[in-house]
């Protein structure tokens, strides 16, 4: 069992993942991040892996994402920030760790050692939303397996039940349901088109737990997508709170406990 | 025929040309995506669509294009030089072709809203006339920095109705402009068609625009028929941005490898400047835009901006049909800097009084190098005109020397 599905085992209500660009706002800050985020109560952290052409977000993401790549951000640097991150006498992080990036970088790095040093560094899963189902069974799923790393695929409103089904036999860890059409950074508004598509979710009895993510931005939204999964999923609020931070424990603080409490 | 397939250079069931191609698409797109490539194939094989797309280029674009022998040209150069004139086609370029048949599709799917990229706006032009000839709601994406350099098509494209929206991201260029058509489409996934305007994105688009634009070629065989006697040329040439018209002068002679097939790249102030677009020269294999293909790149799988003095070849990839034909050898990629361009341009305007676009300059500009012989016919797909490109020709002041 890895630690994804220890914690939902452990905690299947409510689940709070945050999504971070990794060496934003400083390059440095990625651990430091983590850290904050895991003392102030978030169960998951998503890490965004930088991309020049982020097609499926918003403009939050596209300038966190912007700001790191000027910042020197590339997948090596990543892994060694990441090294240790796992260690009780250095960075202590226990939480559930993915990291979240386009195809493109991570071909490039190799998709093999892309695994490898996943595992290596304790990273548990990876989310990468410009990969369908189809090609990663065809080509990347073996060294997914090999290295015992979770693929968390997505799933929208204009979904196929019997596709969801299919998706949620290959996804593991958990399954990304993407709650409305658009890119991050938009606000869910919750309606009737929106709650039907969840209580559908909930109808399939996956085998995955389920977490929202998309246009969910404080309390209020994330309580909403928690009456119908698992948990949600922040990111673009989370990056707009910590843009021009200057002391980023006490914003991540006082960010978590606005959702949590 | 837009039907007709090629026996070594066809698309394959999962969308690849070899190892090029492909659907790396978000999840958010695939209904969408599937659902077209499910039914292209029918709708187009289909009499009325058949009867409807060619009349349409017949009678509202004027095809045929003349295959004009340029003899004065020809003349200069010592060999026998056609250029395939799709400046004439209405709106002033080969894009035309692509977006009639996609608006026809469109309507097929029950789309009621399109949207466009464009670089040198001459695909958005076409897309903004397709969609007022057929009653659709047009939305174009178009880079800050082309917007800029390509005025007058965006009147004309506002002049027709389209609202058109600057892509701010990145170079803002025709990369982040396609980068913003495809956030409008995960936004709008029901009611709105992307008309992608070249031979990339997922499959089906490059093999769907390469069919559209075949045209081209189909023509061809028939006129040099009727004017040479022969079904097919020594050399095809043709400029490459995505490789649309690439795709459509080069497509029904892929199989007969008597006939040499020349892609001229942008290498804008030159391959090894840092300011360049020559992607076969300086990519390698990578994803953008769902297809993997050669792409512009640093070693972290980074898109590079690319660089070049026309909007239309400033893309940091190519269509993967081109990145099969490259890494096969079944086509020669050449690069020809801005300098080359406008000389050619300008030369081509005092030699035959044809005014090019600046993409298409840079495949005259080849002819520079080329070295056919006296006997030998040269294909050249004349695939725009320059009158979006005057301000830069006027500005850039440089002469073609005397030989």
């Amino acid at each position: 069992m890895n630690r994804i599905e220890r914690l939902f085992a452990q905690k299947p209500h409510n689940v709070l993942s945050i999504y971070c660009t990794a060496g934003f706002p400083h390059l440095d800050d990625t651990i430091s991040v983590l850290q904050a985020l895991e003392h102030s109560g978030a169960d998951i952290v998503e890490i965004g892996i930088p991309f020049s052409d982020p097609v499926a977000d918003g403009q939050t993401i596209q300038q966190s994402g912007g700001v790191a790549l000027h910042n020197g951000m590339t997948l090596d640097i990543l892994f060694q920030q990441l090294r240790g991150v796992r260690d009780s006498s250095h960075a202590n992080v226990q939480i559930p760790l993915v990291l979240m990036g386009y195809i493109n970088p991570i071909l490039q790095f190799g998709v093999r050692k892309f695994c490898q040093c996943c595992a290596e560094v304790g990273v548990d899963g990876v989310i990468v939303p410009d990969l369908p189902v189809e090609l990663y069974e065809r080509e990347y799923l073996s060294a997914f397996q090999e290295y015992g790393v979770c693929n968390i695929l997505l799933v929208t409103p204009q979904t196929s039940d019997e596709r969801i089904k299919r998706i949620d036999t290959v996804s593991k860890g958990f399954l990304y349901a993407v709650s409305s059409a658009g890119t991050t950074g938009n606000v869910l508004s919750m309606d009737a088109e929106r709650e039907a598509y969840f209580t559908r979710l909930a109808a399939l009895k996956l085998q995955n737990p389920v977490m929202i993510g998309f246009g969910i931005a404080d309390k209020t939204s994330f309580d909403d997508a928690c009456r119908f999964a698992n948990g949600a999923i922040i990111g673009s609020a989370f990056i707009k709170a910590i843009g021009k931070s200057q002391n980023l424990p006490s914003d991540i603080r006082h960010f978590i406990s606005s959702i949590k409490n | 025929m837009i039907t007709a397939t090629s026996q070594n250079f066809n698309v394959s069931d999962l969308g690849y040309y070899g190892q090029f191609g492909g659907a790396y698409i978000p999840e958010m797109l695939y209904p969408n995506v599937e659902h077209l490539r499910s039914v292209y194939l029918d709708i187009i094989a289909e009499p009325s669509f058949q009867e409807e797309f060619y009349s349409l280029l017949r009678d509202y674009v004027g095809r045929p294009t003349p295959l004009y022998y340029a003899k004065r040209l020809s003349d200069f150069y010592k060999t026998k030089i056609y250029l395939k004139r799709e400046d004439l086609n209405h709106t002033g370029a080969h894009k035309i072709n692509n977006t009639i048949g996609q608006i026809l599709l469109a309507k097929r799917l029950g789309k009621t809203r399109i949207i466009a990229e464009t670089g040198a706006g001459q695909h958005g032009v076409a897309t903004a006339t397709a969609c007022a000839l057929m009653g659709l709601e047009c939305v174009v994406y178009m880079g800050a920095v082309d917007i800029e350099r390509q005025k007058p098509n965006v009147e004309r494209m506002q002049m027709l109705g389209a609202k058109v929206v600057p892509a701010m991201s990145g170079s803002q260029t025709l990369k982040d402009a396609t980068n913003e058509a495809m956030r409008d489409w995960i936004t709008n996934p029901t009611d709105t068609h992307y008309i992608i305007g070249s031979v990339v994105g997922p499959h089906p688009y490059p093999d769907m625009v390469t069919r559209f634009q075949s045209v081209i070629s189909e023509e061809i065989i028939a006129q040099l028929r009727e004017k040479e006697g022969c079904e097919a040329p020594d050399y095809v040439l043709a400029c490459v941005g995505g490789g649309s018209n690439a795709a459509g002068a080069f497509y029904h002679f892929l199989d007969n490898n008597d006939v040499q097939l020349i892609a001229v790249e942008a290498g804008g102030k030159g391959v090894n400047t840092g300011f360049s677009a020559a992607t076969t020269a300086l990519g390698k294999p990578g994803v953008l835009h769902g297809s993997m293909t050669y792409l512009m790149q640093t070693q972290d799988g980074q898109v590079v901006e690319p660089f070049s003095i026309s909007a239309g070849l400033d893309y940091p990839g190519i269509g993967p049909i081109h990145a099969h034909l490259f890494a096969s050898g079944r086509a020669r990629f050449e690069s020809i800097t801005d300098d080359e361009a406008m000389i050619a341009g300008k030369f081509l305007s005092r030699t035959e009084g044809i005014i090019p676009a600046l993409e298409t300059a840079h495949a005259l500009a080849y002819l520079e190098k080329l070295g056919a012989k006296q006997h030998e016919i040269v294909v050249v797909n004349l695939s725009g005109r320059g009158d979006k490109d005057l301000q830069t020709y006027i500005e850039g002041a440089q002469e073609r020397p005397h030989h």
